[in-house]
Parts: C-alpha cells; sequence; structure tokens
C-alpha cells in the first residue's frame, strides 16, 4: 500500500528574481509502505529540495505530497503532526545537537509530541540500543562524544519518534569506512525491527546496492526513475550519462558482456557476484569432468 | 524565508550604475544624503526625488526590489509621522480633541518627513542593489586609506567587514537549515507557549553558535595557512579604476546638490 505520494509536485524558490529556479519539477511518486528506499541524484538535482516537502518543511508552488493518502496540508495546523510521522534526518544532523546530555537531546522529539516522561524514556533507551549508543553514554554530553557517536545521537533524536517513514539525507557522509558500516547497519537492523519506511539519500552505488529494495533517482528536478534495484542498475548507461555511477560490480559485469560473457542477470552487490562467478566455474569444471 | 532578507543585497544587473567605480558610487551617495538633509522645503525634496527617480531607472532594477526595502521600515515611518502629527502646535488648527491638536504644519511635517525617509532609503539601496559587498568593502578601504598614516587599522577593518558581509549569507543558509532540523524534531517557533518558544530558541542558537565559533577557527587557519599577514604588500586582484563616466556622474550629484541649495536660499 502507498503510504507516501506526490502529484505533480513542482517547488520553484526565489520566483521572480534573477535566482528563480525549479527544483522540483512535477514529481509524481508513490512509495510503498515498508520499503527502503535508496535515493540518488547529482548534486543539484533537487533530492534534497523534493525530501523536504515529504515532511511538510517545504510546501510546493503547486501539486499535492499524500500521507496515507491524505493530503499533508489539507490542514496547515496539523502539519506538525505530519513531522512526527515523516521524521527526517538533515545531512551532518550533529550540527543540530544543543542539549547537555544525550539523554535529552534525544528525548527533545518525543518531548514536542506530548509524550509523557514514562514513554519517552522507554522510546530513547531503545533507540539508542537500535542505533548502537551505550548505555553510559547517555548523561554524558553530546559534545564530548566522537564524530560518529554525535552523529548517530542526533539520528537517534529522530528516530525516537517512532515515525512511520524515516528519511534520511546522506547519513554516513564525511564518516569513515567502519563508521559508515556502522551505521548502515544499524539502520537496517532498525528496519527488520520495525518495518517502517525508510529513505535514505547517499552517493555512494555500493550502499546503495546493498540495502535498498528501490531505487528513486532525480535528475535536474525531474524524477528520473523509481524503481527496483536491480532494474534501475540494468540501465547502467543511462545512469552514467546523468553523471551517476552505478556500483562497481555492476562495471565489471557488464564490461564482461560487452566482451561476450553474459550471466544474463544483473550484478549489483559483491556478495550476489561472488556467487554467480563460483556457479559459473562449478559449470565449467563439470563440463571438463564430463 | 529568511533567504528573502535583502541586507545590502546585491542585484545582478548590467547598467551604467552597476558599471560606476563604487568609490564614486559611495561619494554620490554621502553627497545624495547631504542633499536630502539640507533641502527644508518641497521643491528641494522635488529635486532629491526627481534625482532618485533617474538613478532607479538608470540601474534597471524592479520597482518591486525598492518596494522589498522600504517595507522593513514602514513601522518607522508610521512612528515618525504620527510624533510629527502630534508634537507641532504651530500653524493653523485643523482639528483637535481634548490635548491632542493637529495642525496644518504638522500634515506638512509628517508627510515631508515620510517623503525623504522613502528616498533616503531608496537611495542608498541603488548603491547597495548595484553593487557587490566585496567590491564595497575595497572602495571603502581605498576611501579611507589616508587614515592610514593616523595608524589607523584601515586594512584590518575592510577585512573584518568583508569576512562579515561574506558570512551573512552562510549564516542566514545556517539558521534556516537548523530552523529546519528542529522543526523536523517538532519543535515549534511561532506558536506554543512563551516559555516553550524562548526554549525552542535555545534549540537554534546553540547549534549556530558551536557553528560559527568552529567557521571562525577554520577561516583563522586557512587564512594562516596561505600566509596571511596583515594588509602590508598585500596587492589586490581586482584594481578600482575611474573612468570619465563616473566624473560624470559626480558632476550630475553635484549640480543636483547644488541646485538644492540655490533654491533653499531663493525659497527663503
Amino acid at each position: 500500500m502507498a503510504i507516501l505520494q506526490t502529484e505533480e509536485l513542482t517547488y520553484t524558490y526565489s520566483i521572480g528574481t534573477p535566482f528563480e529556479k525549479t527544483a522540483v519539477d512535477h514529481v509524481d511518486l508513490s512509495i510503498n509502505e515498508g520499503e527502503m528506499v535508496g535515493v540518488m541524484g547529482h548534486t543539484g538535482s533537487g533530492k534534497s529540495t523534493l525530501i523536504q516537502h515529504f515532511n511538510g518543511l517545504l510546501k510546493g508552488t503547486s501539486g499535492r505530497v499524500l500521507l496515507d493518502g491524505k493530503d499533508i496540508w489539507a490542514d496547515k495546523e496539523k502539519i506538525r503532526d505530519v513531522r512526527f510521522q515523516v521524521g527526517l534526518v538533515f545531512q551532518y544532523p550533529e550540527y543540530q545537537i544543543f542539549e547537555e546530555t544525550v539523554f535529552k537531546d534525544i528525548a527533545f522529539g518525543p518531548k514536542n509530541m506530548g509524550l509523557d516522561d514514562e514513554e519517552i524514556k522507554r522510546r530513547v533507551y531503545d533507540t539508542a540500543h537500535d542505533i548502537g549508543l551505550r548505555e553510559e553514554l547517555m548523561e554524558r554530553s553530546p559534545f564530548e562524544l566522537s564524530g560518529g557517536q554525535k552523529r548517530r545521537v542526533a539520528i537517534a533524536g529522530v528516530m525516537a519518534m517512532e515515525p512511520k517513514v524515516l528519511i534520511l539525507d546522506e547519513p554516513t557522509a564525511g564518516l569513515d569506512p567502519a563508521g559508515r558500516d556502522k551505521i548502515l547497519g544499524h539502520i537496517k537492523a532498525y528496519h527488520e525491527r520495525t518495518k517502517n519506511t525508510i529513505l535514505i539519500v547517499s552517493h555512494s552505488m555500493e550502499d546503495i546496492a546493498e540495502f535498498a529494495d528501490k531505487i528513486l533517482v532525480m535528475n535536474k528536478g525531474k524524477l528520473f526513475c523509481y524503481d527496483e534495484t536491480k532494474k534501475v542498475f540494468a540501465r547502467s548507461k543511462e545512469i552514467t550519462k546523468i553523471g551517476l555511477d552505478v556500483p562497481q560490480v555492476t562495471k565489471v559485469f557488464s564490461e564482461l558482456r560487452d566482451r561476450g560473457l553474459d550471466f544474463g542477470k544483473e550484478v549489483y552487490t559483491v556478495g550476489y557476484a561472488k556467487e554467480l562467478l563460483l556457479k559459473k566455474l562449478r559449470e565449467k569444471e563439470n563440463g571438463r569432468i564430463a | 524565508m529568511l533567504k528573502d532578507i535583502t541586507i545590502g543585497q546585491f542585484f545582478p544587473g548590467d547598467s551604467i550604475i552597476h558599471r560606476l567605480d563604487p568609490r564614486f558610487k559611495i561619494v554620490i551617495t554621502l553627497i545624495f544624503i547631504i542633499m536630502l538633509f539640507t533641502g527644508g522645503t518641497f521643491l528641494c525634496l522635488a529635486v532629491g526625488a526627481v534625482y532618485t527617480l533617474m538613478a532607479v531607472l538608470l540601474s534597471g532594477i524592479p520597482m518591486k526590489m525598492f518596494a522589498k526595502s522600504v517595507k522593513p521600515i514602514m513601522p518607522f515611518l508610521v512612528i515618525t509621522a504620527v510624533i510629527n502629527l502630534l508634537l507641532m502646535n504651530s500653524g493653523d488648527v485643523l482639528w483637535s480633541w481634548k490635548f491632542i491638536k493637529i495642525t496644518h504644519d504638522g500634515i506638512n511635517t509628517s508627510v515631508f518627513m515620510i517623503i525623504r525617509i522613502v528616498l533616503l532609503i531608496v537611495g542608498s539601496s541603488i548603491l547597495t542593489y548595484t553593487t557587490t559587498p566585496i567590491t564595497l568593502t575595497d572602495a571603502i578601504e581605498h576611501l579611507l586609506s589616508p587614515l592610514k598614516r593616523l595608524k589607523f587599522p584601515v586594512h584590518e577593518l575592510a577585512m573584518m567587514m568583508s569576512i562579515a558581509l561574506r558570512f551573512i549569507p552562510t549564516l542566514i543558509e545556517e539558521t534556516d537549515k537548523i530552523i529546519s532540523a528542529q522543526k523536523a524534531r517538532g519543535a515549534e517557533f511561532d506558536t506554543g507557549s512563551f516559555m516553550n518558544r524562548a526554549r525552542n530558541m535555545i534549540s537554534i542558537l546553540v547549534p549556530l553558535f558551536i557553528s560559527s565559533f568552529r567557521r571562525a577557527d577554520e577561516l583563522a587557519t586557512a587564512m594562516e595557512c596561505r600566509c596571511y599577514h596583515g594588509g602590508e604588500g598585500r596587492t589586490r586582484l581586482r584594481q578600482l579604476k575611474s573612468a570619465p563616466r563616473d566624473y560624470i556622474a559626480l558632476f550630475i550629484t553635484i549640480l543636483f546638490f547644488a541646485l538644492v541649495i540655490a533654491l533653499g536660499h531663493i525659497c527663503k
């Protein structure tokens, strides 16, 4: 069932000045419940602008955004409730941390929801566990933590609102590979536990290939495509043309196909590639024996 | 949104006013301001208005932009008008109620003041709309350079100004981002109880201060890495050069100024 939809969504900023620009151009989109979506797009392709429409931080110049089939702007007073249902984690979210303790900072969102102390406590500890923050960190100042830990505190701050849809804008930007894997792993675990819809904006094709069921590609403000991961990476030539990349391993296999070794399938994760290659090798050996 | 604030916002264009030497533009603006304050009659003001209109038309900047720059001072205009209206007791009394007296002179002064302030704002916004902040500080540094002899830190002052100007958009953007991030966590800034709103302001100010300090630190390091050590012996990428048109513009302005002074004497 579709949880998040857009209809002809368009957003133009600085209308009437020389800086006028259409950042989101007639986007029609329907995201189903429980999906894990990777969002790709060149810098300035409008993906960051687009995701800010999903929780009503921006209001489209024209078109609609539907959450559970209802226009999020139907009642202006209720827009805050939409923000609790569609959690948005910005790029470099650690820059929004302001409380004295980790606990208080994660509790900021739930507190704004007007929950009681018992529930807030449960949510803060649950999400801290989900994102891999040890309990003894909870009473520490968030400013003493390492970069990766700060990032996780900030992500937990949004997760603790237990939104139906969680959107993360480049959650791993600027982290080392270990920190990146850790955060992605925790997000994946959270997804498996809650079955909530998750959108992740990322520039790393490998990461997207690893976790996403579907991929949303933006190009110059327009929706380039929104489809299953393998179908999107099957269009590697077009993807490369709009300045994006496909995973390294997909490139290797596309090159192999050009040279006459066709596996007949789209390969975009290293694990799957290994499986296919081993199978092929085994077939070859068996063929030799027979 | 915060982005719509126009503090010295440059409006790109290629009009004759855009191309004038910024040093001349500053001097011309100063003369213009003095001109507005020397003329004490409506006739003098009319001359100022003609001059302003001419400059506005030449600058090719849409009228809308000027309306935008006048808008924020509307409350100030209203207060000035009301105070003048109430405090001027000379002249024919047109209407009175208890201690309040509205006089002919009062109305005159109010209207006069409003026109004068609007002209002042429109005239000086032409300067900021047609000159990038960086060239503006360059020009100020140039104009103040005689003060160097008196050991006045002109270069440092100009550098501080350009850094401050350079960071206004960055800080606005940063504030915008932080506000959005906190809104995404359900913070309210325009509704809710006073205590709540005050608390929510903290959620903007703390991150903003932290990032400003971090930025300042990084900028200082970056400048030192490029061997910045003050103004001594620095050369410029863009040299300011004056052209005949600058002198013509200055001449026209002085002409208008002279006209205002002359009119002021005659009409007395």
